[in-house]
């Protein structure tokens, strides 16, 4: 046999046009079912293309079932109908206006028993083959190769080479438009980072309120109390609210260890420090108040309240930074001034003055 | 009027008859051929064969779910309002009612309780991203083990990494699109890697965040890129995918009568295309099921993001699971000096983590032509046990990112098990060492072991025993089963090339067929 003889672009023909040899090795299934043809019959003898066949029954890949096509036609035949049902009701669901579950199961059993049904129909009823199909190689000669590389660079020689001032020319002109697109496409985005990540809205005596903006008073909180406040006038801004979140505490003042040059910044026990986790920029938003540790809840960096929130645990670099308060002539809690670093998870430009206690090496007195 | 009907029947049928034996048909290709000349190619491609094999299907699912997707995603932009501007909830779910939020969140809780099938559709599309990236990758590994990524298939291999990278992005940014209080943290969090890179870190998360964060217009433009440029170009890829794979066809696992030079399977048009139909409306359906039954991202339950706001037990989508667990197991390192500060805690596990992973997996078809200087083509698959190498070293990788991945629940694991947080992080911090080389040398015995004893993993004979009537016990081999005679990756009886004979010859079952040699089956017309 040639090579033209074998291509399967040869037609899948009806290879169940069986004498008795096509059964010869299965002898049970005999006869039966054997002569179910599907398509539209191959009678004319001038055509040119077969019939399509149901499957070989004594084929490698055929199953077992499809020895009874009968039989799978059925089961066939009742998945299709499930799946008319299924999605005619799900039409009624949807203009009844059922409820999700609903919706689902009948979706689900409309989609799925057609799509099981047409499955079977492809693996027990239509031929399996297995088919041959060559594979052709799809790399060029060695000739054609060299063709397409010499046109590349002869080419090139010749109509470039010889104009260098011209290739040049575009080549810049290309370059330069490529950075001016590239000016108005990124630099247009937003704003270059300048001070902002740096600076909070608190400010030297900025009185401290809660979301609702109700001022906080010293006698407002006990010992083991926790709120979250913001500069007066930006608790309800969102941006605002991003980056001036300060979670406020009240601990035992006895109980605390005051850092160096920190001595007049927790007034009657109130600490307040950045509520931004200097990890991932998480709130920290939980309390362990008989540990007094703040812990973030994205990745479990813990905070020692008593002690600058250190990092006691976790993957956080650095403490939150701590803003220092004051208490004013009306009994109000106020800011000092502002935070005396970068609050929020580290960046390039961060320095590295203002590291918090942490960073520094004298012991707490 | 009889004539006249009479000469109309008679119209139609000359025409019919006009038309030749395939009627309309030829008349559809006729007038197509002329002018694009589709006959040719296209009875090619009607022929073009798919091998069978479980494992070649996994890719379908990616692709099916991928057209869920897109059917589902059509549905919600109809009724997704991508805007962070503030509005007071009055809606269908009263919990909520009078609560501040961002008009996004609101539309979000609107289509999933005022629009029929909202919800449905909503959890079909969560689901379906799920399934969608989880298939990609089960694909991959099928692509990996068995070698189907070498030469010529290197290009391939890229573009499906390439597309597991964008599904993973898309994911994140579609579940980050409520506005809900999980996925806003998630938003914080992505802000703050970009802000880890060294140099470039603060211009990429202010330019991207149009300023500091939130910004007011990260949600209009998550929303573009989730639902116009990502995907578009996983579309484009998708069809540069299926089309190198058209253009280079499928590999296929050894076994008799299938070669380097052939591919042996069912044709196209009918058998795949019914199969493949229906498994698109399958997963379509149990894609459905899953929408409406196991609830996924209920955000009404989360409410609407508020800076300052966080709940317990913050976990991504299970495909960024990994990062979050590399996060949490990395130790607080971080570099200050000359005014500056490199957060390698952050960068290292969020950024050169998943860029080295998959840059590993991209270059992988050169890490192993460089060891194996193998530079042939391959169109057949290896057994996985007979590359212990390259099993080893996958099952590693696998191990790898199975064990970042659980790391992501070090606190609901420590609060479950009533074990010390301390100990679940070491726990993972050894076992993010350990578990990758046990794997590969576990794996690389057994590879080793299995390749000794040929057919060690063939199935049984089932064997009958049976008392006979003097009570005396005989055992007999049960019947074949059916697939019993020829077992996955076995050699198989020869597969048969299509040739027609002239009429009137008549058909012989092909010797060749029973000595196991590559014939040609004679077919009648």
């Amino acid at each position: 046999m040639s090579d033209e003889e074998v291509h399967v672009t040869g037609d899948l023909g009806d290879t169940r046009s069986d004498g008795p040899g096509a059964t010869s090795g299965d002898g049970e299934s005999g006869g039966s079912g054997v002569s179910r043809g599907t398509g539209p019959g191959g009678t004319t003898g001038g055509r040119p293309i077969a019939t399509l066949p149901a499957a070989r029954l004594d084929d490698p890949h055929m199953q077992a079932s499809a020895r009874y096509p009968r039989r799978v036609e059925g089961i066939i035949v009742v998945f299709f109908l499930l799946g008319i049902a299924g999605i005619a009701a799900f039409g009624v669901a949807y203009i009844e206006n059922a409820s999700t579950q609903v919706y689902a199961v009948t979706l689900f059993v409309g989609l799925f028993c057609l799509g099981f049904g047409i499955t079977a129909w492809g693996k027990y009823l239509m031929p399996q083959g297995p088919f041959v199909e060559d594979r052709h190689p799809l790399a060029s000669s060695d000739e054609q190769r060299a063709a397409m590389a010499a046109a590349l660079v002869e080419r090139t020689g010749v109509v470039v080479k010889r104009r260098k001032v011209l290739g040049g020319l575009f080549l810049g002109g290309m370059g330069i438009f490529g950075v001016v697109a590239a000016f108005p496409l990124i630099r247009s985005l937003g704003p270059r980072p300048g001070s902002n990540l740096f600076t909070t809205h608190w400010k030297r005596g900025t009185p401290l309120v809660d979301q609702t903006g109700k001022l906080v008073h010293r006698t407002d909180m006990q010992v083991g109390g926790v709120l979250t406040v913001f500069p007066k006038g930006w608790q309800t801004t969102t941006t605002a609210q991003a980056k001036d979140q300060v979670v406020l505490i009240r601990v035992q003042p006895t109980r605390l260890t005051t850092r160096k040059g920190r001595g007049t910044w927790s007034p009657d026990g109130y600490v307040a420090y950045s509520k931004v986790c200097t990890h991932l920029g998480c709130p920290v938003g939980l309390y362990e108040q008989q540990l007094e540790l703040l812990v973030c809840p994205c990745h479990q960096s813990m905070f020692d309240v008593r002690d600058g929130c250190q990092v006691v645990f976790g993957p956080a670099p650095r403490p939150l930074p701590q803003l220092p308060l004051r208490v004013d002539s009306t009994g109000y809690l106020r800011a000092q001034g502002p935070f005396d670093q970068a609050i929020g998870p580290g960046f390039w430009e961060r320095t590295t003055t203002g590291n918090g206690p942490a960073s520094r090496t004298e012991k707490p007195t | 009027m009889a004539v006249s009907t009479d000469g109309r029947a008679r119209t139609r049928r000359e025409a019919k008859e006009a038309l030749g034996p395939f009627g309309r048909v030829q008349q559809a290709v006729n007038e197509l051929d002329e002018r694009i000349g589709i006959a040719k190619g296209g009875r090619v491609l009607l022929d073009k064969i798919f091998p069978d094999h479980w494992s070649f299907m996994l890719g379908e699912i990616a692709l099916y779910s991928f057209v869920v997707l897109v059917a589902t995603g059509i549905f919600l932009t109809l009724y997704y309002v991508p805007s962070s501007t503030a509005v007071v909830y009055h809606g269908a779910y009263r919990p909520l009612d009078g609560l501040h939020m961002s008009e996004a969140y609101a539309s979000t809780v609107n289509l999933s309780f005022a629009v029929r099938a909202g919800l449905l559709m909503r959890q079909i599309h969560h689901w379906g991203a799920d399934v969608f990236v989880g298939s990609i990758v089960v694909h991959m590994a099928r692509i990996f083990f068995t070698g189907a990524f070498r030469k010529p298939r290197e290009l391939n291999w890229t573009i499906g990494i390439t597309l597991l990278i964008l599904a993973i992005f898309n994911g994140f940014i579609g579940y980050s699109l409520p506005d809900d209080l999980i996925s806003g943290t998630g938003i914080r969090i992505a802000y703050s890697i970009l802000l880890s890179i060294p140099f470039v870190g603060s211009y990429l998360a202010f330019f991207l965040f149009g300023g500091p964060y939130p910004g007011g217009i990260i949600l209009e433009r998550f929303y573009i890129i989730h639902v116009l440029i990502l995907p578009l170009i996983i579309i484009g890829l998708i069809g540069a995918h299926l089309g190198l794979l058209v253009r280079q066809k499928h590999t296929q696992f050894p076994g008799r009568g299938r070669s380097e030079h052939n591919v042996v399977g069912s044709p196209l048009y009918p058998t795949f295309t019914a199969k493949t139909t229906g498994f698109l409306l399958m997963i379509s359906g149990v894609l459905g099921i899953l929408g409406g039954y196991a609830q996924i991202n209920p955000i009404w339950q989360f409410g609407p993001y508020q800076p300052p706001k966080i709940s317990y037990a913050v976990q991504p989508d299970w495909y960024m699971g990994w990062l979050d667990g590399a996060l949490r197991i990395m130790p607080a390192w971080q570099w200050t000096g000359w005014g500056h500060t490199i957060p390698w805690e952050v960068f290292l596990p969020a950024v050169i983590f998943p860029g080295l992973i998959f840059n590993i997996c991209i270059v992988w078809p050169m890490i192993e032509r460089h060891f194996t200087k193998d530079v042939a083509l391959h169109n057949l698959l290896d057994r996985p046990r007979d590359r212990p190498k390259r099993t080893a070293a996958g099952a590693a990788m696998i191990a790898l990112l199975f064990t970042v991945f659980g790391a992501s629940s070090t606190d609901v694991l420590a609060n479950y098990f009533h074990l010390s947080l301390n100990t679940v992080l070491w726990f993972f911090r050894i076992a993010v060492v350990a578990a990758p080389i046990i794997t590969a040398f576990v794996t690389w015995r057994i590879c080793i072991e299995m390749r000794r004893v040929p057919g060690a993993v063939q199935r049984k004979r089932a064997v009958i025993i049976s008392r006979t009537a003097e009570g005396e016990y005989v055992s007999a081999p049960a019947a074949e089963r059916p697939g019993d005679e020829h077992r996955e990756l076995e050699p198989e009886p020869v597969p048969v090339r299509i040739q027609l004979e002239p009429d009137g010859d008549e058909y012989r079952e092909p010797a060749t067929v029973l000595t196991g040699e590559p014939g040609v089956r004679r077919v009648r017309r």
